[in-house]
């Protein structure tokens, strides 16, 4: 990890020293404050701009000289196909339209109403491109440890994510899934690294609120259930519009609700992961706004305490967030393909090494 | 804006992660867990290894101490036959000299018998030479006196005297 941040920062801070310009720099009686167009400060709609998605990649803003890296954007429609440019295009604070489009708040529209899809690099986008780079360099290099140390104890980066690896096999993998675990590991062992790599890179300065995205959450959470109904058995389908244990007559009433369930558990999974990342979010830079509000230095350092405590919370968050978000999608996974011997009403496992058992409902 | 999913991100997000996942699990996850599982599978029969050396040093302690025992029981019996055949050997070269002993004191009795008749013949002998002699020289002096004469065969008789 030590190698890779540095390499990281240096990524990330590249675009600044482009978009500099040393001829435009503020001078000291500019305040260095988010400004809207009237120039006062707004905590509700800043805090929005940090933890949405972008057409550029904002960094700060020193005065009325914003330090952002521009994204391409990417648009196709029906009628006239493709199109790739630079969101400079759109110039400052994307209030120009280019080439039949332009930006509605983050919102790409053409100007004539027509049908357009958004393909753009967005923020999001390209932080989730980051990531993966940096997720493919740490396991390919751990994975290389085990070439190279065959036979020896593990070292450096292999020697600190084994564990978790084995944490993830051991603890979610095989106790929530049960003996078929083989084949869900990769999955698992993925989202839980790319949770928990975005939750941290979330938390860097100036990144993209990746976790935090209604959209990341929702395909991971409609993976999951993909996974869960394409590899579901026979016993789960029976539970659903058989329910066994309930009176005959209440079986009809259970099969809306089991359906349901079969919906709101990967709801759950897409509400819990945004809203946790987003809550933290939204709760750290409340308090940085707090010294806007109040216009005065002198909330400053109760602000930087309470933001560094929430921070501190939140590197717990992201890794806890990810193993919630792995062990239930496990669970989920285990409850489509646990086999059973007979019917199984959660009372008592079928045996010693049976999986842990996810009715949810 | 929040709840608002927008299509690009869907669909580029779809697309990394597939690729990551696929990235991931050919040369990350399959190499890690399979090289986790054969260390896991190397340990584990390295300590069955050893739970069978430890056996069969047990079965091996085993078969020494019966061995052992068995060479303990063969030197006792050893030992024992030794003493007996010893003492049989000590009361047999006992009874051979006591009866050498025995023959030789038989032997001994024997000549001393044979000495004593020999000797019992020379006095006898000695004797009847002892009479002649007597009677010789009283022949020779009978004529000066006869109450000498009966004075010295008496004297002569008691000079003699038989066993």
């Amino acid at each position: 990890m030590k190698r890779f941040l540095p390499f990281l920062f240096w990524i990330l801070t590249l675009p600044v020293f482009a978009q500099e310009h040393p001829t435009e720099v503020s001078t000291t009686a500019d305040t260095q404050v988010e400004a809207t167009e009237e120039g006062k400060f707004n905590a509700g709609e800043m805090i929005l701009h940090h933890v949405g998605d972008s057409h550029e990649w904002h960094f700060t803003s020193i005065g009325e000289n914003h330090v952002t890296l521009p994204l391409p954007i990417i648009a196709y429609r029906p009628d006239k196909g493709l199109s790739v440019f630079s969101s400079s295009r759109f110039g400052h604070e994307f209030k120009e339209s280019y080439d039949g489009l332009k930006l509605e708040h983050e919102h790409l529209v053409t100007e004539d109403g027509s049908t357009v899809y958004d393909l753009s690099i967005t923020k999001n986008v390209a932080s989730m491109l980051i990531s993966v780079l940096l997720l493919i360099l740490v396991f390919t290099s751990v994975a290389a440890g085990y070439k190279k140390n065959h036979g020896r104890a593990p070292k450096g980066l292999q020697s600190f994510f084994e564990p978790i690896i084995l944490f993830v096999r051991d603890e979610i993998a095989k106790k929530a899934i049960g003996p078929k675990y083989k084949k869900f590991l990769p999955y698992l062992l993925t989202i839980f690294f790319f949770i928990w790599f975005n939750n941290l890179l979330g938390l860097l300065p100036g990144a993209a609120n990746l976790t935090g995205n209604l959209a990341v959450t929702f395909l991971f959470a409609f993976i999951t259930l993909l996974i869960t109904t394409f590899s579901s058995n026979k016993y789960y389908w029976s539970h659903i519009f058989w329910t066994p244990g309930v009176p005959l007559w209440l079986r009809p009433i259970m099969i809306p609700v089991e359906l349901i369930g079969v919906i709101s558990k990967p709801f759950s999974l897409m509400v819990r992961l945004f809203a946790n990342i987003t809550a933290g979010h939204i709760i750290i830079l409340s308090f940085i706004s707090l010294i806007f509000i109040f216009n005065t230095v002198a909330v400053s350092p109760l602000s930087l305490a309470f933001g560094l405590f929430i921070n501190c919370l939140e590197l717990l968050v992201a890794l806890l967030q990810a193993y919630i978000f792995t062990l239930l999608t496990a669970m989920y996974i285990g409850g489509a393909v646990e086999e059973h011997d007979d019917h199984d009403y959660g009372i008592g496992g079928d045996d010693a090494d049976a999986p842990a058992h996810a009715h949810a409902h | 804006m929040l709840t608002n999913p927008s299509f690009g991100l869907l669909f580029w997000q779809l697309a990394i992660f597939v690729i990551l996942l696929l990235i991931l699990r050919a040369f990350a996850w399959k190499p890690i867990l399979a090289a986790l599982s054969e260390r896991e599978e190397s340990i584990e029969g390295a300590l069955r290894q050893a739970d069978q050396a430890k056996l069969e040093m047990q079965a091996l302690k085993a078969d020494n101490d019966k061995l052992l025992a068995e060479a303990r029981m063969e030197r006792d019996r050893i030992l024992k036959e030794a003493g007996a055949m010893s003492n049989q050997l000590i009361e047999t070269a006992k009874q051979k000299a006591t009866d050498e002993g025995a023959r030789l004191i038989m032997q001994a009795r024997e000549a001393i018998q044979n000495e004593k008749q020999a000797a019992l013949a020379e006095v006898k002998n000695t004797a009847a030479q002892l009479s002649i002699d007597i009677a010789e020289r009283i022949l020779r002096r009978e004529l000066t006196d006869a109450t000498a004469q009966k004075q010295l065969v008496t004297d002569y008789l008691q000079e003699v005297k038989l066993n």
